[in-house]
């Protein structure tokens, strides 16, 4: 039996992940962690409301653990939604539940989890951990594809992995549904939470506008010409298709990369990149792997392609796609290195 | 074995109290206001509960209004003096401390925000305590309204009311005094002082939750702030509700009647309590030690973070306060710690004792403490 603290979002398979670690005998404590403020009297939407907050309450009440709500507004609005805006001003796509897990959860939360003497922090993360031969700590897909969550935890360290309990990794989504109907949890009929949780109903572009204003640019074709003009570079992403504006042409455009204030845009064929370079270059093992031929994901619900790693200097990455090119390389995104399902580490993409 | 160490927040029922309630609860369910024999019973337990308030403040009993708790006794005192004062063309400006419960300071915002009153905040000093010739220097001509508070929530700090409130009453500036945490813990003279309004909260001195009492003296105006059928002088509308004021007047005379032996010894195991805790390094009293709550022990831990220390007391069975808990439950950066230019870089505790609370309490939580604040140390204080 551990002593182990459960991050309980109020989505169902956080719920179920402090279900199973109750019944499997662990001394559990259940916290919310509220991570904006809601003004008061405003309907309120997204992981941090009092809904989700209440709802977690009642999962919690149910399974007669202790549970806290904690305040990390001000650490998740400075490590990962500023961060967020800085990004995207600056041209790229940044992904902000890397972030979250990078510089709130699996630091912050989990030493005041070990603080307060809890073995373990888990969460419902769809993401499994076991050990190689080698007794080194290993993160692997989950065993819900379509769930899978390695990519916004690659750069989980061996210490954080010790650490860590996932006890959702090992079932899948419509499973644990079913399994939290039968424990009676409020949770278990909730859709899923897609949207990035600070984005009032997903929209991008209405938290972006106040924050960044106009920032007038040119939209340059593959051919040099201007083809258009934007507001703002950074309502776009490497890949867009929709929202550009450009009325004519015989085949579709897309935003092939953003460079300032231009937004240059091509054919879909412009899209495919053979050679990814990125930085901040980690890896779980905290060596590189022996083999250089891997998969590589280059975003959160893309395929792992077959890639080979040309260089691992450091913090620096650069891979190569041998097989098929993916589309749409995003700069801030973050670029996945799998052996099968085994995820070896990451870094994000410059 | 487990100690509650947070009166502050709310008490225990008194035993007696609720078997003074159950009768109202089971058999005398007229509506007070009605006009036959079953209203009759339930108005004529109403108006015993309020002679019984009433004789517990030294003041009449038709000064005595019921109402649903503490913050709407603010709010009505608050948003109805102000209001009724700029109606008869008296002034606009409101005058209050930075230390209040958020049941005056919110209502004391909204006059401003909403309504163009103007709002003059008073700081105290840093020992938690307002000086009353600040507090006195802030009010104008045109002041219509003073509300400082009797003791403080969070850091338990005794306000000088016998110095403010004959010098409001010699300008003819209506004072509004907020006491649900002096009530029963330092001596309230309502009609000697001369205030306007003086609201208390019946689960704060081991009554029922839901009920609380506004002091409203007659000969000032106030707006009624919820409408309806007329009840309590009109003031505050709606039927009374006749088991919880039982209850309220049954702790409010129980309340009286025990302070002469339960104020010593709660001092005395507060001392005990501060003593306990401040021994540890790094680990003050915040607020005035002179004039304090004889419930009430706050103290700055250096180099822990407040909620950390909650989880960890609550895992150790000691139930305490930090800060100030906010709807969700989350607590927050606390207005009165921010007035007082607290250290924010320390972890916040509020230990508040009660009626219940014996020397075993205070050891348990001494111990709980000394533990916690050891382990946090030892751990980077469970900062964010």
């Amino acid at each position: 039996m551990a002593r182990v603290l459960v991050a309980m979002s109020g989505g169902v398979d956080s719920s179920m992940a402090a279900a199973l670690l109750v019944e499997q005998g662990h001394d559990v404590a259940g916290v919310h962690l509220k991570m904006a403020d809601t003004p008061s009297g405003l309907p309120g939407k997204g992981c941090c409301t009092l809904d989700d907050s209440r709802d977690a309450r009642r999962v919690a009440d149910l399974l007669g653990i202790p549970f806290y709500v904690w305040d990390f507004s001000a650490a998740f609005q400075e490590r990962v939604v500023d961060d967020f805006v800085a990004e995207y001003a600056a041209g790229r796509t940044p992904n902000p539940c890397i972030r979250c897990n990078e510089r709130v959860k699996y630091t912050a939360l989990l030493a005041r989890a070990r603080a307060l003497g809890h073995d373990a922090l888990a969460t419902g993360h769809h993401v499994r951990r076991d050990r190689g031969l080698d007794g080194r700590w290993r993160l692997r897909r989950a065993a819900d594809p379509g769930k899978d969550q390695t990519y916004v935890l690659y750069m989980a360290t061996q210490a954080q992995l010790a650490a860590s309990l996932w006890p959702v990794g090992d079932h899948r989504k419509a499973d644990l549904r079913a399994m939290a109907a039968e424990r009676g949890l409020v949770t278990a009929r909730k859709p899923d939470s897609t949207d990035i949780c600070f984005l009032p109903a997903g929209d991008l572009g209405a938290f972006l506008r106040p924050r960044l204003g106009d920032r007038p640019g040119r939209i340059v074709d593959a051919d040099g010409t201007v083809a258009g003009r934007h507001d703002g570079a950074y309502r776009f992403t490497v890949g867009q298709r929709r929202g550009l504006g450009l009325s004519g042409g015989d085949v579709p455009r897309y935003v092939t990369r953003i460079d300032g204030p231009d937004v240059h845009v091509g054919p879909r064929t412009a899209l495919a990149t053979r050679a990814v370079e990125a930085d901040h270059l980690t890896w779980i093992a905290g060596t590189p792997p022996a083999a250089a031929e891997v998969t590589a994901q280059v975003r959160y619900r893309g395929a792992a392609l077959p890639a080979v790693i040309d260089d691992a200097d450091g913090e620096r990455l650069r891979v190569s796609f041998p097989a098929e090119a993916p589309e749409g390389v995003a700069p801030g995104q973050a670029i996945v290195l799998y052996d099968g399902d085994t995820c070896l580490g990451g870094a994000t993409i410059r | 074995m487990p100690a509650y160490l947070d009166h502050a927040a709310t008490t225990p029922l008194d035993p007696a109290v609720l078997e003074a309630m159950l009768p109202h609860l089971r058999d005398t369910y007229g509506n007070p206001s009605s006009g036959h024999a079953w209203g009759r019973a339930a108005r004529a337990a109403v108006e015993t509960a309020r002679e019984q308030v009433a004789e517990a403040l030294g003041v009449t009993p038709l000064e005595v209004l019921f109402t649903s708790g503490g913050t709407e006794s603010d709010n009505i005192a608050v948003l109805g003096l102000a209001r009724a004062a700029r109606a008869a063309g008296r002034g606009a400006h409101v005058v209050t401390t930075a230390i209040e419960h958020r049941a005056v300071l919110a209502a004391c915002e909204a006059l401003r925000d909403r309504e163009g009153f103007d709002l003059t905040v008073v700081a105290p000093g840093p020992d938690g305590v307002v000086d009353p010739e600040r507090l006195l220097g802030a009010v104008r001509d045109d002041t219509v309204l003073v509300a400082c508070m009797a003791a403080n929530n969070e850091i338990g700090t005794v306000q000088p009311l016998a110095e403010i409130a004959p010098a409001l009453r010699a300008r003819g500036v209506a004072l509004h005094v907020d006491a649900v945490q002096a009530f029963g813990r330092v001596p309230l003279d309502p009609s000697g002082w001369g205030v306007a309004g003086l609201a208390l909260s019946a689960h704060k001195f081991c009554g029922p939750k839901g009920v609380g009492v506004l002091v409203l003296r007659r000969d000032v105006a106030v707006e009624p702030v919820q409408l309806g059928g007329g009840q309590e002088r009109g003031i505050r509308s709606g039927t009374l509700d006749a088991p919880s004021i039982v209850g309220c007047g049954a702790a409010a005379a129980l309340a009286v009647a025990a302070a002469p032996t339960e104020v010593p010894r709660l001092a005395a195991l507060r001392d005990a309590l501060r003593e306990g805790l401040c021994v540890l390094d790094g680990v003050t009293l915040v607020g005035s030690a002179e004039r304090r709550l004889p419930t009430n022990v706050a103290v700055a831990v250096a180099g822990c973070d407040g909620e950390s220390l909650l989880a960890a007391l609550d895992a150790r069975g000691v139930a305490v306060s930090a800060g100030s808990a906010c709807q969700s439950g989350a607590v927050r950066p606390s207005h009165v710690l921010t007035a007082i230019a607290a250290d924010p870089g320390a972890g916040h505790l509020r230990l508040s004792l009660g009626r219940t609370t014996t020397a075993q309490d205070v050891a348990t939580a001494v111990d709980a403490v000394h533990s916690a604040v050891a382990l946090l140390r030892g751990a980077g204080g469970g900062f964010v």
